[in-house]
Formats: structure tokens, sequence, C-alpha cells
């Protein structure tokens, strides 16, 4: 079973790189791009009967460890099947 | 007295700490490994800047899982001085002995000079020794010390005159200007509620001799050893 884990910054947290990242599209020519806020993004391979199990853990390890809850907050995909066959 | 300086695998000033405590204040210091379970009878615990466990995740974050840390948290629960600097900061938020969280600089740049900071409250056993409102010329060398809480935890650490450090002007005002990294409140450092519990961006331990620049920082050094000289502060074991 395979969770993915979105660690983003609360929309109310300054993100400094995500302001740098947005200037150099810029510098780059996408004016288009308004803005960016920048993330982390973890896989969790994990050994669970079901998929609630497998959020179950991936919420726990987010909240332990993977995200501060001060400046951050997270969301979860669960995706079943083996997950030595995802690539 | 005895200081115990934590060294994580990534800080690289716990020499700098060791030889303030040892060399410069003549007092005992000890370097207590983070997978050790004993302070070694230390009166005050200094946790190191540098770069714990690389930073990885987030600064502190993985630090805040060593054994040692156990230690230290028991060692602050009792009463006994303990003082984060820089990545020891760091590492005493992600533990939750002091609240809030760092951001990036808002410059997006690692800030590296001299600043001056102006001491909030001299009742903590880092600043016993500085006078209410004194400036001190202390380096800072930081990414990440951009300090954030959300604005009710903000309130009421003012409330609680747990805001110790702030970056000031020369003049003494607390001025963006005199901001390096963008913190809110021109925060530098701050105590717990009991007070025994004490973080600070800025490098005290390199500040200790005229060679380098400032001996601003020997001030907060010496207040730990006042405070466990005096008893006023509890050193249990």
């Amino acid at each position: 079973m395979r969770a993915r884990v979105f660690v983003t910054l609360k929309p109310s947290v300054f993100d400094p790189q995500g302001n740098i990242v947005t200037d150099a599209l810029h510098t780059l020519g996408y004016a288009a791009v308004q803005n960016v806020r920048q993330g982390k993004y973890f896989e969790l391979d994990i050994d669970a009967g079901t998929e609630e199990e497998a959020r179950r853990l991936a919420s726990e390890a987010a909240d332990k460890l993977l995200a501060n809850p001060v400046i951050e907050s997270y969301r979860i995909e669960v995706e079943s099947g083996a997950a030595g066959l995802i690539p | 007295m005895k200081f115990a300086v934590v060294v994580f695998p990534g800080s690289n000033c716990d020499h700098d700490a060791y030889h303030a405590t040892r060399h410069v204040l003549g007092q005992e210091a000890a370097f207590v490994w983070h997978k050790d379970t004993s302070l070694q009878g230390a009166d005050a615990v200094i946790l190191p800047g540098g770069f714990a466990h690389g930073d990885y995740l987030r600064t502190g974050a993985v630090a805040r899982f060593s054994p040692i840390m156990q230690v230290v948290k028991r060692f602050a629960d009792s009463g006994g001085p303990v003082l984060g600097i820089c990545n020891g900061f760091q590492v005493l938020l992600e533990a939750g002995l002091l609240p809030g969280a760092m951001l990036r600089n808002r410059s997006g740049r690692f800030q590296c000079e001299h600043v001056i900071v102006k001491v909030e409250h001299t009742d903590t056993p880092f600043t016993s020794k500085c006078d209410p409102a004194q400036l001190l010329r202390i380096p800072i060398a930081h990414g990440e010390g951009n300090y954030y809480a959300e604005p009710d935890v903000v309130e009421r650490l003012e409330a609680r005159g747990q805001v110790i450090f702030r970056y000031a002007e020369a003049s003494g005002a607390v001025a963006s200007e005199a901001n390096p990294n963008g913190s809110v409140h021109n925060i530098a450092g701050l105590c717990n509620e009991r007070r025994n519990v004490v973080g600070m961006m800025p490098h005290p331990e390199r500040a200790c001799e005229l060679a380098v620049g400032s001996a601003d920082g020997l001030l907060i050094l010496e207040s730990a050893v006042q405070s466990v000289g005096q008893g006023t502060f509890a050193t249990p074991q």
C-alpha cells in the first residue's frame, strides 16, 4: 500500500522560498504564474491490510514527524496494490 | 559550575560553546553525545548551533528524537537551565520546549552578520547579569531564523514577558530595518513560562572575546554561572 503525503505551509504562513521561485519564473518570462507555494511530498510504502489502516498510519506519521502543525498542514492520498509494483 | 554541551551529528558550534564556557569562563564543561542518556551531573545545558541531522526534513525535527532530548526535557521540566543557540533554539521549538516554529529568512538568504539585540527581561538564568534594555552586539548565522507563531500565541508570549531578546537598531529602537530575518515582533530569543529554558538565534558563544569582535555574549553565559551559583534555578539530577 502506498500513501502519498503532501505537506504545505498553512495559507497564513509566509513562504520565502515560494516567493523566490515565483520571482525566478517571472525572470524566465512566465508572467502568467502569479504565485508559487512550495511544499514537501512523501511516498510511504506501508504494510497495511486496508486503505483505512494505511491512511491512519500515514496520518500518525504526518502528525508526529512529517509536518509541523505550527506552520504546516497535510493531505494524504492512499493507493492500494503491491507497493513494489508502483513506479 | 558545570555546563553540558549536547553534540548532535551535524552540530558545529559545540566546540565554540565548550571553548567559551571552559576556557573563557573557566567553568567545567562536558560534551554530551546525542545518544547518551546522562547529562554528567551538569548544572546547565547548552544545545549548540549547527545543522543537527543535516537539517533534514526541518531544522531540529529529527534531533528532537535523539535519546538525550528525553533527558534534556526532564532536566528542563524540573527547572534546570537550558540554553538553545541557533540550531539549538530550533531543536527546542521542534521538541515543544518552546512554542512556535522557524521559517526561512524573509530575505531568502543565509544571514551571517553581527546584529544588535535588546535584552527585554533579566529574570532568566541567561540574562540575569544583563541590564534591562541593554543592547548586545552578537553575531547571527542562520537561514531559518524567521520566528513564527500564531497571533494568539505571540500575544500570550508578550503578555507573559517571554520575549527575552529583540533585534534592535544601535539606538535601541526595535525597528523592522533591524530585523535580519523577518521574525514576528523582531523576536530574537524567548523563554518558556517557567523562564528556565531560553532559545536565541544569535550566537553568544561566538562573542566572548574582543579578539573576535565582541565580548557581549559573555554576559549570557556569566548569567548562567551567577544564577546557578545563587541557586536561583534548580539544578536537578
